[in-house]
């Protein structure tokens, strides 16, 4: 008999492979997922999910999907929860602290308990990044927080009920339309082929034979 | 760190570092290249592939799984439903909920057309939510859209469908400034110049990306525009089928709760397919870097209701899934890393050829290493090789991996392995599904009236291979134009009556041919619990 551990799905004890983890140990123990389920890669966020390992005190937080399991783990998912989600409208909105005082102003009632930093499953500094929100810092709210998930286990655990990773995401939007320097070069190609500059070039591509198109690709120039 | 299995090999990796990092493998020839693939591709296997006896495509070749679920029961009769009392009525109907299908409906929405998603999990459970290495564009000034067609066609094996291809490259400068328009956060130098590398196959440096989150950054952000423009988004629902009018075009879907399997009828006036891959189909046993949705989903639909397939026996492998530990198996290790300067290296510390030639190549000659040379590390799960991520730091200086490819940093980092110093394991893994259902510029299938297609499910945007980055390029092009068109014609279209004839129909061609299956489909969800469910 392989390796196993015993773990505890939503309380229930089942025997699993020690090289499992949490989300694959939930299938070898029978359950067909639709729920809590989604890149199986540590990208989307859907796997959140809590656990604490028998006899010890600390409650952890992490992705079902990158985390091995542990013998005495007491594991309970979090598919969904409900973060609050401002509606606005990129266009109108200004780069200002005002912003966040109007759409989240929850995150002034930060009580610094740090709480979401210890619960964070991307290990990010989410207190920190919220801080810079506080302060109309979006370029450094956006740094601090571009690994976020959304996957709300910090919201889960904040006494004010802030939605971090909603306030992130609005950070990066300002950061990355308004804040980031402008691109010359990408407007020129716009606006190159906007006015036709590549038209025939592309034309003419379009009509060669594939004997040509094989010399063409066989010699072309590769930049260093 | 690795176990004591490793440690020989190991060494031969990192006394060799210095002397790899320096030496610059040669190119491939057409005839070595050709060579490789015929040998050792898995697409060229043969026996993998079944032929199709019914259906628009009958007596071409597909996958062995795709045929079995291209050729299976509907999961419903006609009388299952009750088409004459919709459970929504919209303009512009969109299936899937990832980059092609968000896009779609951003654009329709934009145009003025009343627009619902429908997603078999949630809105950005997606392969671009999983995308790394970034997004092709030409907007460099050594470079343009004539070298990025050119590369993109060679990289296809000169099979793209070039009107298609044309719009690609064409409309590739204007996506990354759309994205950015919307926030979406672009690597950059101080100045605003786009940082941009090579990808495999790629003559110019014209990969865009955010860190290695490059999907995810867009997802996200498109997920949000999504949400604050108010589109219905009706989540954990699958479509299951097409619905036509009485004159064969396109007219909804019949959809199922994923939960409590309600089925639910939803009418449009034009509806735009954009349900992804297949990798959870495990075409010939590979793991795969996919997102648990990805079983082809939108060609079972298309293909029911009469819409051709184009490419579909034609996957990609991506030569660089994980191949250790046995926790991220299959798992993408972003092209990216190659792109930073990390060489592919076999058991004896030796780097057997250039890291970025195109991925079927990279893909076949890592399979070439790893069983006719016998140059493969045993990781206990099968073969490997090296992919020494370790040369990055040296050649981009300390800081360079948690800066670009903090996402991989991490992944292994949650299993010991700091890839800062120890190179990774890798083996090719099941990425991306070249073909899918045939289109015309504007998006909509060549066969099938207002039904339209965009993302991973079209096939010949890119022929038989792809290039890395195209994949969330053509999302975002092909998306829009999709959303823009399917716009445009449901201003001018009335609905005739819902009918669900062509089940039958297809029911009876299985029959005539002779095919006695008990597979249903749309497969869904793969299913990978221990038991069989009773």
């Amino acid at each position: 008999m392989e390796n196993t551990v015993n773990i505890f799905l939503f309380g229930k004890k089942y025997e699993v492979p020690a090289e499992l983890t949490i989300m694959t140990a939930m299938e070898y123990a029978g359950y067909q997922l639709v729920r809590g389920c989604g890149c199986r890669n540590g990208f989307c966020g859907a796997c959140a999910t809590l656990y604490r390992i028998k006899g010890q005190h600390e409650l952890k937080a992490c992705l079902a999907c990158q985390t091995k399991v542990e013998d005495g783990m007491y594991i309970a998912t979090l598919p969904f929860f409900p973060l609050i989600k401002q509606v606005y409208d990129m266009e109108k909105i200004t780069p200002t602290e005002a912003v966040m005082m109007q759409l989240y102003p929850e995150i002034y009632a930060c009580v610094g308990c740090n709480a979401c930093t210890k619960a964070c499953t991307q290990e990010l500094n989410v207190m920190q990044y919220i801080a810079y929100a506080q302060r109309g810092d979006f370029a450094a709210c956006a740094e601090e927080s571009f690994d976020c998930v959304m996957c709300g286990v910090c919201s889960s655990r904040c006494p004010a009920g802030i939605s971090h990773p909603q306030v992130a995401m609005l950070a990066r939007r300002i950061n990355g339309k308004y804040l980031a320097p402008g691109c010359d070069h990408l407007e020129d190609r716009v606006r190159e082929i906007n006015d036709g500059t590549f038209t025939e070039l592309i034309e003419a591509l379009m009509e060669k034979q594939i004997d040509e198109m094989k010399e063409l690709y066989n010699t072309r120039e590769i930049e260093k | 760190m690795y176990s004591e299995q490793f440690k020989e090999s190991l060494a031969l990796v990192e006394a060799a570092r210095e002397k790899n990092i320096a030496f610059e493998p040669a190119r491939m020839t057409a005839e070595q290249k050709e060579q490789v693939l015929s040998t050792f591709h898995p697409d060229y296997k043969t026996d993998e592939f079944e032929t199709l006896t019914v259906g628009p495509n009958k007596g071409e070749k597909v996958p062995k799984e795709l045929a079995a679920t291209l050729q299976a029961h509907s999961r419903i009769t006609a009388d299952s439903v009750n088409l004459s009392a919709p459970d929504y009525e919209t303009d512009v109907l969109i299936i899937g909920g990832g980059g092609a299908g968000t896009a779609a409906a951003i654009e329709a929405h934009e145009a003025g057309a009343d627009v619902m998603i429908v997603t078999k999990l949630r809105m950005g459970d997606a392969n671009t939510m999983m995308a790394e290495g970034g997004i092709q564009a030409a907007d460099k000034p050594n470079d343009s859209p004539a070298i990025h067609f050119v590369d993109a066609f060679g990289g296809g094996h000169f099979s793209a469908k070039r009107d298609l291809l044309a719009k690609l490259v064409c409309d590739a400068p204007e996506a990354i400034r759309w994205l950015s328009e919307l926030g979406v956060e672009f690597d950059k130098e101080p100045d605003g110049t786009m940082i941009t590398t090579h990808g495999g196959g790629t003559s110019r440096k014209r990969m865009h990306a955010a860190k290695d989150y490059s999907g995810a950054e867009i997802m996200r952000t498109l997920r949000d525009e999504v949400l604050n423009r108010g589109i219905t988004v009706v989540d954990f629902t699958a479509a299951i089928e097409l619905i036509l009018d009485e004159n064969g075009a396109a007219a909804g879907a019949v959809l199922m709760n994923m939960e409590t399997k309600e089925l639910l009828v939803a009418k449009a006036k034009t509806v735009i397919i954009a349900t992804g891959g297949a990798g959870r189909m495990h075409y010939q046993g590979f793991p795969t870097s996919n997102h648990y949705g990805a079983t082809a989903d939108g060609l079972v639909l298309g293909y029911r209701a009469g819409a051709k397939l184009l490419y579909a026996e034609t996957l990609q492998y991506h030569p660089t899934g994980a191949a250790y530990p046995t926790q991220i198996f299959g798992a993408l290790v972003t092209e990216k890393v190659r792109s930073l300067g990390a060489k592919l290296v076999n058991k004896n510390g030796e780097v057997f050829m250039h890291p970025l030639e195109t991925r079927d190549v990279t893909a076949a000659s890592v399979i070439r290493e790893c069983s006719e040379r016998g140059n493969g590390v045993d990781t206990g799960n099968g073969q490997a090789v090296w992919l020494d991520t370790p040369m990055i730091e040296k050649i981009g200086g300390e800081g360079t991996i948690e800066k670009r490819i903090p996402a991989m940093m991490r992944m292994f980092g949650k299993y010991g392995i700091d890839i800062r110093k120890e190179p990774i394991l890798i083996y090719p893994t099941l990425h991306y599904q070249n073909g899918g259902l045939d289109i015309k510029v504007n998006g909509e299938t060549t066969n099938v009236k207002n039904l339209f297609v965009a993302g991973e499910a079209v096939g010949g945007i890119h022929g038989k291979n792809r290039l890395m980055g195209n994949s969330l390029l053509d999302i975002i092009v092909f998306g829009r134009n999709a959303g823009q068109h399917a716009a445009a014609v449901a201003k001018e279209t009335t609905v005739g009556k819902l009918t669900l004839d062509h089940i039958a129909k297809f029911e009876a061609m299985l029959a005539d041919a002779g095919i006695k299956t008990e597979t249903v489909s749309p497969k869904l969800l793969p299913n990978y619990t221990k038991q069989e469910n009773i």
